[in-house]
């Protein structure tokens, strides 16, 4: 396989309503990765889009609607769609593009325009259940994150206040994201915990916002990184890995299909004491509770453990192991695919040391992103190593 | 280059300004209806709930009863062996009580929610359906329940005619 | 490999229906509200055009699609074209028969590239493509910043 590079990154502002189209959102980031890869649209090779469900946009094919912002026009692209996890998957599909040999210079582009959809996001989640099983019940998607979440403490033990605690952490790494949506530099554990219950053990502050927003990167060959740029971050390890389908019938305590896409990528990337070779982390954290799943999923502590490494302050952006330094989907917000931005991209900028005021203390060589989706059941998993 | 980076685009609307007519735009209505086949395991599974029973499938390969029913394992990947009537009571696997309804309107009496292992189905086999005659102080993790059926007559063949599941009262099974 | 049973009750459940419970409102966009405003207060149609490749683009974008660049100039394009391609509905969106047939085409205007998709106000027969036609709006006042204020394109 051949190396990949990652040389440039881009995103829009992150915010519950853009006036933006969806393609106008693609352009405006791509434009941004090109810039910093030195490259333009003439250059690339291919293009690769990554966009959650149709239903949110309002239009079906959304990738052939978003192709022209995305720089797919007379090009070979193709649109990526894991649910949630299309934010690390589809940089996953840029990566096989070139580890193949097929492309050198690879646009990928990731969008979700939610605000289209009436009265609200929710409304299209509605549509994800299954209609013969879940549908006649009138879920609300926050339901199973609540399911989840109950479980998940009730199985160790873990109380509210600890997971709240990671709500705090990202809101106010939040508060120095140019993009943030719903940065707090003053939140507090009581905040969170008297916040809205919306479907308990799930509160208004333990949830990421619906957004619209794009993100985007350049990814190259070897050769092309090397004559193109400084600031390079190599693609060292990918995985992916899904749950069955019945979601009622799965294990809601630990995400198995989290660390099974974990461990493909450390194997790619020779990694076999994550806990010691990792430096930074971004995980999936569309609630609170998930960046813990997350974290234990990715094999960065023992189950059951991921909120005391906040409470000890390891997480935070001078500990030992930085988790969410972007602010995550808590604090920036969760245009679902776009969220690249704050996951590959934020590694990106963090491994070049290009973060300025969220850049990370520990110097960090490697870090490793991930992303969650379908139905609460899919991991993408991407390593990567600083240049 | 975050740092470097002078400039992030995207222009903020406000609520108003999206639907009140501040910038132009264009609405929809899409009204779309489907037809979803149950297939074999669906179409037998909601007739059964008609008589107030429910049915799970047998995997003979890796001896699992699942439920809800399939045609296939999904583990073994060969067709499922044989119909078994399962009880009606069940474990709560877990729960929320949801202040939300289906749009994410804010709803005052909460619905009690969860997802539940059935006796007679193998572990981790489950559904989702709602609790009743619990409150939030009482409702437990691994707390045992039974279905309340809706009375015959008004039964349809959906997941419905469970109206909820109530907890399991001293000597019941 | 089969199913080991099939169901042989004709009145078993087949089918569970069902509809998808959503509407939406689209921004127009950055290059939608320009374009969409003009037509609407000032009777316009516009074209953009890239500072770049030199071609101006209908409807306008804010970013040419080849190069990638900002969109410069934007340039009113007039109200008439030609009949690119049209298709007669004999149908509705819901499969209806129409009472009367209504055509719809594709208008090119001169120099131009892309267009508009519109209704063509001409009885079927005499519609050819090449034939030149113009737009028609609507009053001012029933203008809401649509391409519905663009009421058709009739044969000029």
């Amino acid at each position: 396989m051949n190396k990949v590079a990652c040389i440039g990154a881009g995103m829009t502002l992150f915010w519950r309503r853009l006036q933006e189209t969806g393609k106008e959102m693609c352009w405006e980031a791509a434009s941004m990765a090109l810039d910093q890869a030195g490259l333009t649209l003439k250059d690339i090779d291919m293009v690769v889009l990554g966009s959650a469900p149709d239903a949110f946009d309002g239009i079906h094919m959304k990738g052939e609607n978003l192709l022209d912002g995305a720089g797919g026009a007379k090009k070979p692209y193709m649109r990526v769609f894991t649910g949630g996890g299309t934010a690390v998957f589809t940089p996953i599909a840029a990566w096989w593009h070139i580890a193949s040999g097929l492309a050198e210079k690879v646009l990928v582009v990731c969008e979700e325009k939610m605000s289209s959809c009436f009265p609200h996001p929710q409304s299209a989640f509605g549509h994800i259940w299954d209609p013969i099983l879940d549908r006649p019940l009138k879920p609300n998607l926050v339901w199973i994150f609540a399911m989840e979440m109950n479980r998940y403490m009730t199985a160790y033990g873990i109380k509210k206040e600890d997971i709240a605690r990671i709500a705090v952490k990202n809101k106010r790494n939040a508060a120095d994201h140019p993009c943030a949506q719903l940065p707090d530099a003053n939140i507090t554990i009581d905040d969170v915990l008297n916040s809205e219950v919306m479907a308990w053990p799930v509160q208004r502050l333990d949830i990421s916002p619906p957004s619209d927003g794009a993100s985007a990167l350049v990814m190259t060959s070897e050769k092309v990184a090397k004559k193109q740029s400084d600031d390079i971050a190599w693609v060292e390890g990918t995985g992916w890995c899904i749950d069955k389908t019945m979601w009622t019938c799965r294990d809601l305590v630990f995400p198995e299909y989290v660390a099974k896409a974990a461990k493909q990528a450390y194997k790619m990337a020779k990694i076999d004491n994550p806990r010691k070779q990792i430096h930074v982390a971004e995980p999936y954290d569309p609630f609170d509770y998930k960046e813990c799943h997350h974290t234990e999923g990715l094999l960065l502590c023992d189950k059951g453990k991921a909120p005391d490494m906040t409470k000890e302050g390891i997480t935070y952006r001078d500990g030992d192991l930085p988790i969410c330094p972007s602010g995550g989907l808590l604090g920036v917000g969760n245009p679902i695919a776009a969220t690249m931005g704050i996951k590959v991209g934020e590694l990106y900028w963090q491994l070049t040391q290009q973060a300025g005021k969220r850049q990370v203390k520990n110097d960090p060589e490697v870090g490793v992103c991930q992303a969650w989706g379908d139905l609460m059941q899919y991991g993408s998993v991407l390593v990567m190593r600083r240049g | 280059m975050s740092e470097r980076i002078k400039h992030w685009p995207g222009k903020r609307l406000s609520s108003k300004e999206l639907t009140g007519g501040k910038v132009t735009t264009t609405k929809t209505d899409p009204k779309v209806k489907y037809a979803w086949a149950c297939g074999e395991a669906m179409s037998r599974f909601l007739e059964e709930l008609k008589n107030g029973k429910l049915i799970a499938r047998k995997c003979n390969s890796c001896e699992q009863i699942l439920f809800p029913p399939r045609m296939f394992c999904e583990d073994c990947f060969k067709p499922t062996n044989e119909w078994v009537y399962i009880k009606d009571t069940g474990t709560i696997e877990t729960y929320s009580i949801s202040y939300l309804d289906t749009d994410a309107r804010r709803i005052k009496d909460p619905i009690y929610v969860g997802v539940l292992s059935v006796d007679g189905a193998s572990e981790l086999q489950g559904i989702m359906h709602y609790f009743g005659g619990v409150t939030p102080k009482t409702i437990k993790i691994g707390m045992k329940v039974k279905a309340v059926w809706k009375p015959e007559k008004e039964r349809e063949g959906a997941i419905t005619d469970i109206k909820y599941w109530r907890p399991l009262r001293r000597g019941e099974e | 490999m089969t199913f080991l049973e099939r169901s042989r009750e004709p009145e078993a459940h087949k089918h569970w229906y069902g509809d998808m419970e959503a509407s939406y409102v689209y921004s127009t966009g950055i290059a939608g509200e320009r374009f969409f405003s003009t037509l609407r207060d000032k009777g316009k149609i516009l074209g953009a055009t890239c500072p770049k490749c030199k071609k101006t683009v209908l409807p306008p974008r804010m970013y040419c699609e080849v190069c990638f660049s900002e969109m410069g100039d934007w340039v009113d394009v007039g109200k008439e074209g030609r009949v690119d391609t049209f298709s007669i509905a004999q149908v509705g969106v819901g499969g209806e028969p129409l009472e009367e047939p209504v055509v719809y085409g594709l208008i090119r205007f001169p120099k131009v590239e892309g267009g508009l998709v519109h209704i063509i106000a001409a009885k079927p027969e005499k519609v050819k493509i090449g034939m030149k036609v113009k737009a028609k709006l609507r009053p001012r006042k029933e203008r809401s910043g649509s391409i519905l204020d663009i009421e058709s394109f009739k044969p000029h």
